[in-house]
Parts: C-alpha cells; structure tokens; sequence
C-alpha cells in the first residue's frame, strides 16, 4: 500500500514543476527566474489561441434545409424536434402529430434511460462525463496526441480544429471538417506516419496528412469518413500497436466497433449489458483491450478471437486504465474511489490477481501543506511507454479552494515484482490546472510527460533517469543517457524541447 | 437379325458410356465450384451480360424458379385460407359445376418463381459468390449471431424491393402465365372474382403483406445457406509447420502454399494461417526459422518466404503491365491484355500460377468468344507482344513480362512474324468495323469499360497478397529477437526490394484517374464488396509492413545491400515521411 501521505509536500504556490533530475524535482518559480541550466531542459510552453464557436443555427435557412440538418445531426429526435418548433412554417396536423410522436419517443426513451441514466445526456455532456480530460467542456484543448514514432503531436482545441505541431517542418497544418465536432479523442496509427484518428460527435474521421505536405490546411477530401448508425458519440479510440485495426466506443452503443480503415468495414462486437462503452485502451503488446461500460462493469477483451472477460466492480464504472508495457498488467481506477487496482494477466487462464494497490487518500485527507491539499478522485493515468513513472491525474475538489487538481507521478517497477514509490507532485503556474496529460512514445533519456493545462499551455516535463533495464518495445537500441555535465549542450539540440510555438 | 442386334448394341455402347460419363462428371451445385475466394469482375457492360447470359447462369437461374415455387407453394399451403389451392369447384353462370383457377395461389407460386429468378441474377450481378476473409478472427457461434440481424434486415428489404417489381410485371404481364395455366390444367376463369391484374386486384395490402413475408421467407433461408457456408469455409485452418511424418508432408504449411493445383481456397487458407502464426504464435514462428536435422537448411523458411516474393512479385509485374498499356494508349485495356496473355501462356505451356487466372474475364462465356474479343481489341492480334514492332518502350518491357519464357517467346514471334501480313489486312478492317461500331450509342455503352473495374479486377485476389505481406513482415520483425540462425538475415535485401519495388508499383497505380476514387459503401446488402476496397487494403498494409521492418532494425538496415534508389526510398520510411 502507497500513500500520497509519503509523497514530498506539494510546490507552495507561484513554483512551477521543471523536471526530474537525479532522482528528485526541480521546480522554478516562472520561465524568466529560472536558472540557465534547467531552463533548456523545462521546456516549453505553447500558447493556443480560442476561438469563439458559432453556437447558432441561422434561421433564414428554409425549413427544408433545417430539417435536413436537424436530420443529420440529431436523427429522428432532432428532425422532429425541428418540425415541432417550426409549427408556424408546417401543416397543423404535422406539427401536432411530430409533437406525439416525439412525447412517445421520449417517453420510451426515459424508461430506458432509468435503466441506463447516462442515456439522458445530451452528445456533449455525454462526451464532457466519460472523456479522458478534466472539464472537457470548458477546456481549451480537447485532446492530444504524440506520434508513437517522431517528434510530433496533434493538439485538438475547443473550436473543433486540430493542428499538427511538427518541430522539423515550419508549417502547422491544420485540419477541419464538416462533421468534425466535439472532438472527444485523437490518435495517430502506429507504424505509418500520416494517419491520425478523430473521435468525433457523429462519427470517426481518419485524415491522412502527408509529412511532406507544405499545405497548412489540408482538404476534406484527406479524411475518411467512418460511421455506424448508432454509433456516436465517440468517446473513445484505440489503434492496435500493429497498426491494423482500429477499435471506438460510444457510451450509447453497447457494440464496440472493430474497424478496418482501408476497407472502411466494420465489425460490431457486440455484448449485452454495461448500456455502452466509454473507455477503449489496447495494450502494448497488442493483445487485450480494455473496454469500460457506463455501469459497475467493465470487460477485457482478448484480441486473437475476441472474446471477453466481465469484470464487476463494486462501487462505479471504470474510470480510466493503462498498460504496462510487456501487457501483462492493467492498471484502473474506479469512479467514487480512490484506489488504483492491478490485474494482472498472466498466461495461465484462470490466475488472475486482482489487487488493490495505492490508496490514493480519500476520507483520511493529508493536509501537507498550509495552502495545498492534495488527494481526491482519479481522473486518468498514463504510464511511461518504458513503465518506470506512472502519472496519476488527480481531480481536486471543485468545491474546496484548497483542493485543486494535480498530477502525482509514482516510480514504478515491474519486474521482479510490481513496486511503486512516490515521486513527486508536478504542478503548472498559479491558476493552471492540469486537464490532461500523455507521455511520449519514446523519449531517449528517460519519461517524458506532456500536460495541458487549463490557461491552454503545454508543457512538457522530462524525467531524466537510467532504465532499470527493463528490455522495452521498439527496439530501437539502449538509449543514449546524456551525463550531467553534458546536459544543457544535449538539450539545445533537442529542438522540440526548446521551441516556442506561438 | 440377331447378329444386326447385336453389332448395334456394341455400336450404341460408346454414345452411352459417353453420356453416363458425362452425367457422371457432373455434380449438382457442388458448392466448391460455385463459390469462390476471388471476385469476377466484369470490365464492362458486355461482359457483365455475358455473365448473366452463361448457359450455367441459365441452369441456376431455373433451379432457383423451381425451388422458389416450391417455397411458395409451402407458404401457400401453411398460410391457408384462400391461398391452398390452385382449383376450387364453381357454378358458371349456366349451372354447371367446374374447377376455377384460384389466382391468389397461382400469383404467390409466380412471385417465389420471380424471387429466386431476381436472387439469382442479384447473385451474380451482387458477386454473391464470392466469400471474403474478415480481418476480426471471431467463433463461430458468435460470428453467426452478430449478422444474423443484418441477414434479416437484408431479406426484408431484398423482398420488398423483389415483390414490387413482380407487382408491376404482373400487372402487365399476368394474364400470359394465367391463361396458359388455365389452358394446360382445364381450369375457368370466374367472371365472378374480378382479376388480380387490375388496379383495384393488386391494391390488397393483405395479399401484399403475404407475398412479402413468403418472399422473406424464401430469402432469408437462401441467405443463412450463404451465412453459414461462408463462416465455416473461412474458418481458421491451422496447417502444421512441419511434420515429423513423411506422409503427412503433403499437409504442411509450405507444402500447401506452393502447390497451385489445389483449389485456391486452400491456398487462401493456408496464407491466412501464415498471417496469423507469424502474429501470435511463436513456438509455430520457432519452428518456421528452424533448421532441417539432417543437413541444416531452412527449408521452411525459404518456402515460405520464397512463395510471399514470388506472389508479391506477380502483382507487382501485373501492375506495370498494366500501367504501360495505360500508359502508351491512353486508355486501359486489360481486358485484352489478360486475354491475351491467358491464352498465349497457355499455348508456350509454362505453369501460369492460378492466381492471375482470375484476373481474364470470363473466356468461356458466350460473349467473350474470339470473334468478339478480336472485336473489342483488334489491336492486341498485331500487338508487340507477337512481335510487330510499334513502339520500342513496349519492346524495352516485353522482356520482363516473359522472363521465364524466352524461348518460347521467340518461337512466337517468329511464328507471328510469318502471319504478320495477314495480320496487317485484319488491323485494318478491325478498325474500319471499331469506328463504324464506335458511332452506334448502344454498342459504345456496352463496350466501354467501367471506370472502376479494371482496378479493381486487377487487386481481384490481394487478399492473398495482404496475407503475403503480413507474414512476411511479421516473421522478419520477430526474426530481430527469435531467429537464432539468422535465416532471415539472407532474404532480407530481397524482401525489402520486393516491398519497395511493390510499393512504387502501387503507387504508380493510384495516380491514375479511377484508382483512387472509393466505392460508394452499401450497407443493405448480403453480396459481399469487400473486394471493391482490397486495393486500398493492400496499399495500406505494405506501408504498414514497411513500416514495421524499418522500425524493428533502424539502423541496422544501413548494413543491407540495396541499390542506391531503394536506400533512398527507404531513408524516407526511416524518418517516417511516406
């Protein structure tokens, strides 16, 4: 059992966490303080611009147009809704009949959805309950992505673009869509270098965006447009590491969709309870997917055949899971809970461990500091593709001043057996909450955390520490580990860490 | 007399024995030969009517008729009331007793005949025949029972549609079938009972209701047939890598990949397994990169691998074949040129591999005979490749369309060098015929190519190639870490080239105009058109497969012979800008 009560105290405020360096936390007070050395190595701060949305629908359009969009976007719901509050423009018995006929659906549709509340939602808040990120709905940026190979990530922001940060090219592409709206989730296809998966509100959107390309905004026409019916919103996506496959969930299908993007064909695999998937996760070896239900239930599937195993929780649905990187262990967190729980999958069937493992406080709350407090809810992990740091995005209380959000980073081991030991809090500037977070793919010289933050920056916080010699995927050679003299020549060369996007 | 007898049942007995043979030979809808793993394609409208017009299209036209009525008349029977018979006793209006035509009966017996009729033309025009691979490897059980809601969705809808052309047709048509039942079986029309080919007659949503639910009926048992033969033919067959028997030998994975006389099933199959060790199994990997006891050669590993190139290297070669003809005409012809090269190859005798074969539209239909194959592209009979020099770009590449067959190409030439003149005086009155044809609307419209089809008939059968790829990329990734012997290390250069020679093929491919454009996808229909998007499978998993070879070595690969051009083709995947 860890506690966050072993944890060092928490920054006083106005200290800004840099990054790890001989086993301990730098922090700096703000970027013009902050001492020459560390100041290559702490990085970098993007500052994204937001744009307003176009909340309104224009009402000059006839009632044709109207429909026909209403019809697309919400379905039959939405299209009689249209008629219904258009009763000046349409027959009397058409709007009367619509209007029955929408209390009749609705009418089922609260029996269901008193089985199943989250069926009541609307698409937004829909996405805004189940994503990844801390207040979804107001956040500037709504997901992100690293390329599991280069240096690049996409960044989705509140106004439905994504653009494309590369540090070796000087254009920035960005990319939007008709149908691209409330962007829930974005990931690159591993083992290709242009194609990049949206989870949108309607449906998915593969765009391919060439490398190469000097074009800043790539067409429509570079997206492929994959939809199910009853399949949105998306909340969820996950490429197989092989790069094959492609599998999305939405909170109001219970079918998780296994897709073949070049084909543009689907197979639903289906499952009766849980009322939907929110929550997709492959593991690193390819071969389970996690895949959590709105309800106390969540299932691990099996990827050679695809079946599944049910697992019950007590309390919640899941929250949020991650890998380790050899496969063999998931770790998850449960909505009401403040525990983090271990599987761990071995290759005999049948001896599955279930464990509860970190005790991230809950009632016992540790008052560390006089300003601070830390503990509370888990909103998600992420564990470093060498499995050696374990980020855990904590929610804060929303009520209580003195409980913000913060990422606790754990030392993780896995071999010989599963260890975990405190680290240390990271923390942005004053005011900053961390919403969502992501290590890199493959970072040489340890762990590399990249967090969003509420003010709509993007740091990147480095972990500088010698593998333990776990052998790590990708096989791409020991990686080269800079001496500490070295260090502030080595990270100047490190362009992405350096640069400053406007 | 006696003798007279019996020299003419000695004489009579080879025409009998013939026929016994023949009837012998043939076997009812055996479903091996029905179905097959590679689409046919038809490249234009001429061709699509061929199919439908084959004397074996005919045949399975009739017994879908047949067995339709008699699903009918099942229906009929069950659903009772006023549908139960064909006759009924009534008075005419002199008072004599007699039997009536029941057209309720006679109008639900025609429209099983019309289902099964439309089923069987859908079928082909559909290519129901046709089995795909899915990439999701699921039980059985369960495979059924995720599409059995689509089978069900897709029979209603096909028997609505089914039943309101047979509506219409038979509100134009009817009285024909009626009167000639009335007339074979000796039964009356009542005056009484208006008939069922009027307005008002067809207005009966009852009867509606019930041609619809037989027609589903009926379509829905074809339909699960389809389901469930195809679930169980592409069930995952796991071949054995080697066997410690040698009468087991023939069974074996590289056995089975390398002989083409099997049906192209198996091959399928057994490429399917290649996939899926190379994926997830690795003591079956172990035993693929394993070295023979006594002499110590990975002959494994060199049949497979050796069988993945030479498919890959096939596609590649059709690829460029058929660029160059697009290339140096302007337009695409591969119709001719898989005739063409169909019928060439079989004459010099060399072992074409089966795979290509599916590639020639259908020779042996009535449409596609040699008069009208010399009339859709008189070109090809004075064409380069028998040896009238037009131009010397397709000269240059003649050679590595016929590499394995220099003699026997030169034996052609010389031969067609000797009908060149006669040659020359059928060039000229093609043409005169092609450009007289060319002016008649209707002939242009059958003639012309769909824009789609020849690409698509050209990667007709890449599943077997996107298996290829996978396997081979899959085994070389955990060659890095579990070949012990270094087996792969010597076919590496050769794979990479392949890929990359391949991959300019294929890209080569997709700037042409149709390449790229996607098939509209339908959602409502049992007939498979997985074989409408391979071409884009098949350009993604060799980037893919690439891929996962350049970031399995990295720099490793700078150690691997290459020529210049594929170095530098190969630095871009390195740095991930393909």
């Amino acid at each position: 059992m860890c506690s966050l009560a072993l944890f060092p105290p928490p920054l006083p405020s106005g200290q800004t966490t840099l990054c790890e360096s001989n086993n301990e936390l730098l922090s700096g007070t703000s970027t013009e303080d902050r001492p020459k050395q560390v100041r290559f190595t702490a990085a970098v701060i993007t500052t994204l611009c937001v744009f307003c949305r176009t909340a309104f629908l224009d009402h000059s359009e006839t009632l044709w147009m109207r429909s026909a969009a209403a019809w697309r976007d919400g379905g039959l719901t939405g299209l009689l809704t249209e008629i219904t509050n258009s009763h000046t423009e349409v027959p009397k018995w058409l709007s009367v009949s619509s209007g029955c006929t929408l209390a009749l659906l609705r009418w089922i549709s609260s029996f269901h959805g008193s089985l199943f509340p989250h069926l009541t939602l609307s698409s937004e808040d829909m996405i805004a309950e189940f994503s990844q990120v801390l207040n979804w709905s107001d956040c500037v940026v709504r997901a992100f992505s690293w390329h599991p190979h280069t240096d690049k990530f996409a960044v989705a922001l509140l106004d439905d673009s994504i653009k494309i940060y590369n540090p070796k090219s000087a254009t920035t592409p960005t990319l939007k869509h008709r149908l691209q709206r409330s962007v829930a989730a974005v990931q690159w296809k591993p083992l290709c270098a242009s194609a990049l998966a949206v989870a949108c509100q309607n449906c998915l959107l593969v765009w391919h965006v060439d490398p190469c390309s000097l074009s800043t905004r790539p067409s429509s026409g570079c997206a492929q447009v994959l939809s199910h019916p009853g399949h949105s919103p998306v909340t969820s996506i996950a490429w197989s590491p092989s790069g094959s496959l492609l599998v999305s969930a939405s909170p109001v299908d219970t079918a998780v969709m296994v897709w073949d993007v070049a084909a543009e064909s689907c197979v639903p695999l289906q499952r009766l309870g849980g009322g939907g998937v929110t929550f997709l996760s492959w593991s690193p070896d390819g071969s389970h997917v996690l895949a959590s239900t709105p309800s106390t239930l969540f299932r691990v599937w099996e990827t050679r055949m695809w079946t599944c195993e049910r697992w019950p929780c007590v309390k919640g649905r899941c929250q949020s899971g991650c890998w380790s990187p050899d496969g063999s262990r998931l770790l998850f967190t449960v909505q009401g809970e403040t525990v983090i729980y271990a599987l761990t999958f071995t290759d005999a069937p049948g001896s599955r461990l279930y464990s509860v493992f970190i005790h991230a406080s809950g009632d016992e709350l540790i008052m560390l500091d006089l300003s601070a407090s830390v503990g509370g809810e888990i909103q998600s992990l992420s564990w470093d593709p060498r499995g050696e740091r374990l980020a855990v995005l904590l929610k804060g209380d929303p009520q209580a001043v003195d409980r913000p959000a913060i990422i606790a980073v754990f030392k993780t081991r896995t071999n010989p057996i599963f260890e975990l030991l405190p680290c240390g809090f990271v923390q942005g500037e004053p005011g900053a909450e961390p919403r969502l977070m992501q290590f890199h793919p493959n970072f040489q010289h340890g762990a590399l955390l990249t967090v969003c933050w509420s003010t709509g920056r993007i740091t990147h916080v480095p972990f500088y520490f010698l593998s333990t010699g776990v052998p790590h995927f990708g096989l791409s050679g020991s990686p080269l580990l800079p001496r500490l003299q070295e260090r502030p020549s080595a990270f100047a060369n490190q362009s992405l860490f350096t640069e400053l996007i406007s | 007399r006696a003798a007279a007898s019996i020299a003419w049942a000695v004489l009579l007995l080879p025409p009998i024995t013939a026929v016994f043979i023949i009837l012998s030979r043939f076997s009812f809808l055996h479903p091996i030969h029905t179905i097959s793993v590679i689409p046919t394609i038809a490249c234009s409208k001429i061709a699509l009517l061929g199919q439908l017009l084959h004397p074996r299209q005919f045949v399975s036209s009739v017994v879908h008729c047949i067995m339709g009525i008699i699903v009918a008349w099942c229906c009929a029977i069950t659903i009772g009331g006023r549908y139960e018979t064909l006759g009924y006793p009534c008075i005419q209006s002199d008072g004599s007793p007699q039997m009536c035509l029941n057209e309720y009966q006679l109008i639900l017996l025609l429209a099983g005949a019309f289902v099964g009729f439309s089923h069987s033309l859908l079928g082909v025009i559909h290519n129901m025949n046709y089995v795909s691979f899915h990439t999701v490897q699921q039980y059985k059980y369960l495979r059924f029972k995720g599409s059995l809601p689509l089978v069900v969705k897709c029979s209603a809808i096909q028997a609505l549609y089914s039943i309101r052309n047979y509506i219409v047709v038979y509100f134009f048509l009817g009285y024909i079938p009626r009167a000639w039942i009335c007339k074979t079986l000796n039964l009356h029309l009542t005056s009484s009972a208006h008939p069922l080919d009027s307005i008002a007659g067809l207005l009966d949503l009852s009867l509606f209701y019930h041609l619809w639910i037989s027609a589903t009926f009926l379509l829905f048992t074809w339909y699960i047939t389809l389901l469930l033969f195809r679930i169980f033919v592409t069930e995952v067959y796991s071949f054995p890598v080697q066997s410690s028997f040698t009468e087991d030998a023939h069974q074996c994975l590289p056995k089975v990949l390398l002989t083409d006389k099997q049906p192209m099933i198996l091959k399928f199959l057994a490429l399917q397994d290649l996939a899926l060790l190379s994926q997830h199994s690795p003591s079956r990997r172990c035993e693929v990169f394993s070295l023979s006891q006594p002499g110590g050669h990975p002959h494994n590993w060199n049949a497979i691998s050796g069988e993945c190139l030479s498919l890959l290297a096939d596609l590649t070669q059709r690829l460029v074949a058929y660029h160059d003809t697009v290339a140096t005409n302007g337009r695409a012809k591969s119709l001719s040129t898989g005739s063409e090269r169909k019928t060439s190859s079989e004459t010099s005798g060399i072992p074409v591999s089966p795979l290509t074969a599916p590639f020639t539209p259908d020779l042996d239909s009535p449409f596609a005979s040699p008069a009208l194959r010399r009339l859709t592209a008189p070109v090809e009979q004075c064409s380069p490749w028998h040896g009238t020099v037009q131009s010397p770009h397709i000269m240059r590449r003649a050679p590595k369309l016929w590499s394995t067959s220099t003699g026997e190409r030169r034996l052609m030439e010389d031969r067609s060098l000797r009908s060149n003149k006669h040659c020359r005086i059928q060039f000229e009155l093609n043409r005169a015929v092609k450009n007289f044809l060319a002016k008649r609307v209707l002939i242009m419209y059958l003639f012309n190519k769909l824009p789609e089809a020849s690409s698509q008939a050209l990667f007709a059968d890449s599943q077997a190639h996107i298996w290829a790829l996978e396997g081979l990329s899959y085994l070389v990734q955990a060659s890095f870490s579990e070949d012990h012997f270094g087996v792969v290390q010597t076919a590496l250069p050769s794979i990479l080239s392949c890929m990359l020679v391949l991959q300019e093929a294929v890209d080569r491919h997709f700037k042409l105009p149709h390449a790229s454009s996607k098939p509209v996808r339908s959602t409502s229909s049992i007939g498979d058109s997985t074989y409408k998007t391979l071409r884009f499978a098949l350009r993604a998993t060799l980037k893919t497969a690439i891929y996962r070879i350049t970031t399995t070595f990295g720099d490793h690969l700078n150690a691997v012979q290459m020529s210049a051009e594929h170095r530098k083709r190969l630095q871009q995947f390195l740095e991930y800008k393909e």
